[in-house]
């Protein structure tokens, strides 16, 4: 059986998620011998091209160039994958979509011919058909891992994305928000990193976006019942996953 | 008028994000050298306003993921300057040994998986690990060392949690720490291959005279914090660095220039930091460095590749120090007050001098962020490099020049995410 072609490409991003394949330090050799690399521009100079069996896509799409590309990319993949908050939900950048950046942009760049902002980053399911999301900023290397483990042996990877709160409970860590008043976005963020801020007595910030049945309106007054303003809920919605839509409805609504 | 393409590298590959590079002979006689970054800009200094202080390491973080670690030091820097936070000795220690994880992966990311290749004649680290599979295992071990220090202290090697304005969340036990010594010593007896390795890569060589700039700080090789110094006899605090070094804009590029006001391009990252605190390299680096044949100050930068594993080893060794004598502070973080002003803070990038300065209002908000990250310094340099090889380069068949050409640029080890995502919203009134 021949082996499948991945393709690794990077849209409007950190270049953190398509690193952290580089930082599966352990496994990776033996990764790269069950694919067969058809493009990886940060990895490698030799490219073989189309088509894809699977793509990973890292990034948000934020130029007119980008949509162009996204498309391409989709045509010549089988399985396209979102990789990372950029990708899933806009990442940091698509808080310019609550400004009027576009509308100015000309005046930002009086003699820019470069670059060819659209008026919004958005994520690339706006654009095209995603088969799989990673999440998370950056994404989990376990998670991605468990990705290739899954579909190279073709099966359906699969996440939990239960609360990060059931995970912080198992761990044992005292609730931040019912005994300090810390603002925490646990009970309505996707477990994956590993509860690293709770149990290093920080409040969640939402790096893998919204859980299942995340409710945002009984969070947000749950939160207020603990005495966290309204105010510092926005700004901490306002992060790498704002235009996930669970996200976005309740800041549209609450300013 | 005559102008014919000598190299277009199209997108580049073994660089962190979206560049290229193209070399025109016109009939002027000078060729044009442009090195074009189409990365999209992600306007960082603008979402930033109107946010809270506290939240600034942790956005500014997610201008680069491979040197996060240095985008939060900075700016803490600046915010704890501004906020008067003494930080305590022991968390300050903490930061240090994050921050040589950082600069541990990213070296050995770029020496093996980036930068390697192109001595070599290969497409990337596969094919030389299909030659020898010894060199890359360990050099991926040597990778997962920089990435294991980042856990241990942030939780995480890409955008580290545990860093705040005034400290640490929560600070490891001495134990935990000390669990990385065993490897890291075994580390630091092997080293010595990975040097001899590096500098046996044959390559080109380039003498040419440049303005180095980087910090210097009085009590270790610079890397958290110093003073800005060059080798023309500058030296400033950091909140001069704007009336020193200006950028500009030029229409190929989304990432601004810079240069030294009323001078010309420089240079940033691991060539100006050996050339000028070479005498605080830990004496096994200099050692190496001796054996080798490198000494300050250094002018050709095809010998970075040399002086990034020069600083692997200084940062192990570092490290291995500052791990024995750490003890877990009794306070991880100082109560702070946020208050108005505008704020300066610097560190040493694995790159070289990130910049930062912010405006923060009588709220605790930002009103003003800039940011210099130091690949957009290097900029200017490189294409000056690239210049100064053309000769050679319109002598080589294609493969040959387009090579050529690219060894000029990723000797800066350019990091276009970090330099493109500065363009700064100046609202002109319509």
């Amino acid at each position: 059986m021949s082996k499948p072609r991945l393709g690794v490409f990077k849209f409007s991003s950190c270049d953190g998620c398509q690193l952290s394949i580089l930082d599966a330090e352990e496994e990776l050799l033996e990764l790269l011998d069950r694919v067969e690399l058809a493009d990886f521009l940060e990895a490698s100079s030799a490219s073989v091209g189309s088509p894809y069996d699977i793509a990973l896509v890292e990034g948000s799409v934020s130029t007119e160039e980008e949509v162009e590309r996204i498309v391409r990319i989709r045509k010549e993949s089988k399985m396209l994958v979102a990789l990372g908050a950029c990708a899933t939900s806009g990442g940091l950048q698509a808080l310019r979509n609550w400004s009027r950046l576009g509308l100015f942009e000309s005046a930002v760049y009086p003699e820019q011919k470069v670059a060819r902002a659209l008026e919004k980053a958005l994520p690339l399911s706006d654009f095209v058909a995603v088969d799989f999301e990673l999440r998370g900023c950056p994404i989990s290397k376990a998670q991605l891992l468990q990705f290739f483990a899954a579909t190279l042996r073709g099966a359906k990877p699969r996440f939990s994305s239960s609360a990060v709160c059931f995970e912080c409970k198992r761990a044992g860590n005292p609730c931040l928000v019912v005994a300090g008043g810390t603002p925490c976005l646990g009970p309505v963020t996707a477990s994956g990193c590993g509860v690293l801020c709770p149990s290093r007595g920080r409040g969640c910030y939402g790096c893998f976006g919204p859980s299942d049945d995340a409710n945002l309106d009984s969070y947000a007054s749950w939160l207020s019942a603990h005495k966290v303003d309204r105010s510092t809920i926005g700004l901490l919605l306002k992060g790498a996953n704002s235009q996930a839509p669970e996200f976005m409805r309740w800041i549209e609504k609450n300013g | 008028m005559a102008r014919r393409v000598v190299v277009d590298t199209g997108p580049m590959a073994r660089v962190e994000g979206e560049g290229s590079l193209s070399i025109v002979e016109t009939d002027t006689g000078r060729p044009e050298v442009k090195l074009n970054i189409f990365e999209p800009p992600r306007f960082f200094e603008a979402l930033l306003n109107g946010r809270r202080a506290e939240e600034v390491p942790d956005i500014v973080s997610r201008i680069c993921g491979i040197c996060p670690v240095a985008y939060q030091i900075s700016s803490l820097n600046a915010l704890e300057g501004l906020f008067g936070v003494e930080v305590d000795e022991q968390v300050r220690r903490l930061r240090r040994i994050l921050y040589y994880g950082e600069w541990i992966e990213s070296h050995a990311l770029h020496i093996f998986m980036l930068a390697a290749p192109d001595f070599m004649r290969v497409p990337d680290a596969i094919a030389m690990a299909k030659r020898d599979p010894a060199l890359v295992r360990e050099a991926l071990t040597l990778k997962r060392m920089g990435n294991r220090l980042m856990s241990v202290i942030g939780g995480r090697e890409i955008h580290p949690v545990s860093l705040k304005i005034g400290g640490i969340y929560r600070a490891p036990s001495k134990e935990t720490l000390a669990s990385v010594l065993p490897e890291l010593d075994r580390l630091r007896s092997s080293v010595q291959k990975m040097v001899a390795f590096v500098s046996s890569l044959e390559g080109p060589s380039l003498e040419r005279d440049s303005t180095l700039v980087c910090l210097y700080d009085a009590a270790h090789y610079a890397i958290d914090r110093g003073e800005i110094v060059s080798n023309q006899g500058l030296r400033l605090p950091p909140h001069d660095f704007e009336e020193n070094f200006e950028e500009y804009q030029v229409d190929y590029s989304n990432a601004l220039h810079s240069r030294t006001k009323g001078g010309g391009s420089y240079m940033v990252g691991p060539l100006a930091r050996f050339s000028l605190n070479y005498n605080q390299l830990n004496p096994a680096a200099r050692a190496l460095a001796k054996g080798v044949g490198l000494k300050p100050p250094l002018k050709d930068p095809f010998k970075s590749i040399v002086v990034r594993a020069l600083e692997i080893v200084h940062a192990l060794e570092e490290t291995a120090r500052e791990v024995k004598e750490y003890e877990k502070p009794v306070r991880p973080s100082a109560p702070y007050k946020a208050r108005a002003g505008t704020c300066y803070g610097v560190s040493e990038a694995p790159r070289g001098i990130l910049y930062h300065s912010y405006t923060i209002n009588g709220r605790g908000h930002v009103e003003r962020a800039k940011i210099v990250p130091p690949t957009a310094q290097n900029q200017a340099r490189m294409e000056d490099d690239v210049r100064l090889l053309v000769p050679r380069i319109m002598s080589s068949e294609a493969t040959e020049a387009r090579r050529l050409s690219e060894m000029a640029i990723r000797n800066y080890d350019p990091c276009i995410s970090c330099a493109t995502h500065f363009l700064r919203l100046d609202l002109r009134k319509a």
